[in-house]
């Protein structure tokens, strides 16, 4: 199967806004950002598209791209794909039924919650579990930054990720089956999907080798949000005809949550959220450390999907309103649930298991310093010898994050010696470089404004 | 290339950090993931054994491109009985070392299963050197 060559990204750096403050270079997780001639520049095969950076820009100069809306009408039958998160987010202020009904006004002709499929969903992951015993802890694909983060940062765990796609495609699945059955052409028929983050765009839009994804287009979170919050609030009256009452489970409710899927999965499981603690987390189990674990759920934001970067609302509230909604599903005497047709469903998972299986999980080690073993030999030697003279500040004034990465992108021949304020200390004592040679190495990194301030 | 790290007898909060460290290294030498495996299963073994039976002691790290020789040695109580130390399940591990979760006597045959060569040279009341070596395999190579 043919692999793109680089990871599709949502994620856009804005040159024209980026104040080069390197922020993001030092929240970044995977080292994927560098800061030159002022503004901050993305090493595209590193970034797993955790967002990381989008939370701490001052400026917003990062941003989300997403589909333009009016490419719903390009279909007759305009689905949206609503994740429980967004519905978190409006409970407070809107009930469930006129979100629905708003929804319709903006143009959909039908909804579907992602999580429908989420015991089809869990069934499937059970059986592909006890299947493949061999590589304990398995680990949930659900959320795209983690399978990128293990892709370049942790390839030995690669064979540990359950290749199965989150429960939108399989509600995705579900809904264009229902449409057809109902009469529909499979061309006039449109799925969007209301993101939480920039890791499910770039796990949409990159899809293995020739094959696309379920989904038609993506709309981001925090437009649908402030859409729906203004409508809702201008219309007292919904005109459209209202669908009837959604009903789900409460395992599907709170399967975007942490503990959503450790919870109902067999065995010893175990939650971890925040991108650093999954970090340190896959770092022990690749030291073999940990043992005895059959499956982890690894979640790259704080709250899961509730601490979507593209999320609006306080993610401890979003959390809290879906486990209320939740508890209501569960004391619910109402057994209007909607059940999916699961053996169908099941069976077509099966058989559609490429399509739905994640992005291709290869290893892309970030590490590595060289192909060849003796050649990253000779290199590490090097880097090793520049740290003996690099003074282990990290402070990233260089235009690389810590003092370790300037040394390597040295030796990649990305980068000089003299970028380092301490070296060029260094070397003005010497007398081999002057004060005008520093200040044109630190205009290269940070670019003219900086450096051209009057001081009285 | 060569690394050195101390190893602590009876501080088992620090047991494993020599292992942890050599496989960074071996990430960024692009060294297979099956081979890297083996090499961190085989030195947290050893690493242990010396938190757990012995005083105090360090391992030495020699990489070439085509091996890795691994040489922990510690002032310690020794083995008396090398063939026996090496039999699947004998351990004379002290209660608290069990309550930690070790001491199944698996750790000798565990290395020997995982490394290319094992040579255990011991002298009682003095101390022990466990020298591994493992052949290196290049990620996506040969
Ligand atoms: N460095 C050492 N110094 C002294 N004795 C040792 C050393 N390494 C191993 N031994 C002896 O060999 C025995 C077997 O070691 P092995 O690693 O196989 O099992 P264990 O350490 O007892 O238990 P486990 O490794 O399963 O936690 C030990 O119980 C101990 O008596
Ligand atoms: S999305 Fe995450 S990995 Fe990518 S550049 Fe931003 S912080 Fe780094
Ligand atoms: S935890 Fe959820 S919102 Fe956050 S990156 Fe993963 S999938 Fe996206
Ligand atoms: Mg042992």
């Amino acid at each position: 199967m043919m692999q793109h060559p680089e990871f599709h990204h949502a994620l856009t750096f804005n040159r024209e806004t980026c104040v080069g403050c390197s922020h993001c270079m030092k929240v970044c997780p995977t080292e994927a950002i560098r800061v030159m001639e002022g503004k901050a520049s993305l090493m595209p095969n590193r970034c797993v598209d955790c967002g990381e950076c989008y939370r701490v820009c001052p400026v917003d100069a990062i941003g989300v791209e997403q589909d333009d809306f009016a490419m719903i009408y390009q279909f007759r039958h305009r689905v949206a794909l609503v994740p429980g998160v967004l519905l978190g987010q409006l409970s407070d202020e809107i009930i469930t039924r006129q979100i629905y009904s708003v929804l319709m006004e903006m143009g959909f002709t039908h909804i579907c919650e992602v999580e429908t499929g989420a015991e089809v969903l869990r069934k499937a992951m059970q059986s592909y579990i006890n299947e493949h015993q061999e590589n304990k802890p398995l680990i949930s694909a659900f959320c795209p930054a983690v399978v990128r983060l293990i892709q370049v940062k942790f390839p030995s765990l690669v064979h540990n990720i359950i290749t199965m796609k989150p429960p939108l495609d399989i509600a995705g699945l579900y809904i264009r089956d229902r449409l057809i059955n109902e009469g529909a052409k499979p061309e006039e028929i449109g799925l969007f999907y209301f993101t939480p983050c920039a890791a499910k765009i770039a796990a949409v839009k990159s899809p293995v080798g020739e094959q696309k994804s379920v989904v038609d287009g993506v709309i981001n979170m925090d437009f649908a949000y402030n859409k729906l919050l203004t409508t809702a609030k201008q219309s007292k009256s919904a005109m459209c005809p209202v669908p009837e009452d959604p009903q789900l489970s409460p395992e599907a409710i709170l399967w975007s949550l942490t503990t959503g899927e450790s919870n109902v999965m067999e065995g010893r499981s175990l939650a971890i959220d925040g991108i650093n603690n999954v970090m340190a987390f896959l770092e022990e189990l690749e030291d073999e450390e940990v043992s005895n674990i059959d499956f982890l759920e690894l979640r790259a934001c704080d709250e899961s999907c509730a601490g979507g970067i593209l999320t609006s609302t306080n993610r401890f509230l979003t959390a809290e309103s879906m486990r209320r909604r939740a508890q209501q599903a569960e004391q619910s005497t109402d057994h209007n649930i909607e059940k999916l047709p699961e053996e169908h469903i099941l069976a077509k998972y099966h058989s559609l298991k490429d399509q739905l299986t994640v992005d291709k999980v290869s290893p892309r080690s970030m590490l590595k310093l060289d192909e060849n073993i003796q050649g990253a030999l000779e290199k590490m030697q090097r880097v090793n010898e520049l740290m003996e003279i690099l003074p282990y500040v990290d402070c990233g004034i260089c235009g690389s994050p810590t003092c370790q990465s300037l040394a390597e992108d040295i030796v990649r021949e990305e980068a000089e010696l003299e970028r380092c304020i301490f070296i060029q200390r260094i070397l003005e004592q010497k007398g081999t470089f002057t004060a005008e040679e520093s200040a044109e190495v630190m205009k290269k990194i940070w670019g003219e404004n900086k450096l051209n301030k009057e001081i009285k | 290339m060569q690394l050195q790290y101390d190893i602590e007898g009876g501080n088992f909060t620090k047991a494993g950090f020599a292992s942890s460290e050599i496989k960074k290294v071996l990430k960024q030498l692009n060294v297979d993931a099956a081979t890297i495996k083996r090499i961190v299963v085989s030195s947290y073994e050893a690493e242990v054994n010396i938190v757990a039976h012995a005083y105090k002691g360090a391992v030495t790290v020699v990489i070439d491109h085509e091996k890795i020789v691994m040489q922990y040695q510690d002032e310690g109580p020794g083995i008396p009985d090398i063939e026996q130390a090496m039999v699947a399940g004998y351990s004379t591990a002290s209660p608290e070392v069990r309550e930690m979760g070790f001491g199944a006597g698996m750790g000798l045959p565990n290395i020997h299963k995982n490394a290319d060569d094992l040579l255990i040279e011991s002298e009682v009341n003095k101390g022990t050197l466990v020298t591994i070596t493992i052949y290196l395999k290049q990620e996506g190579g040969q």
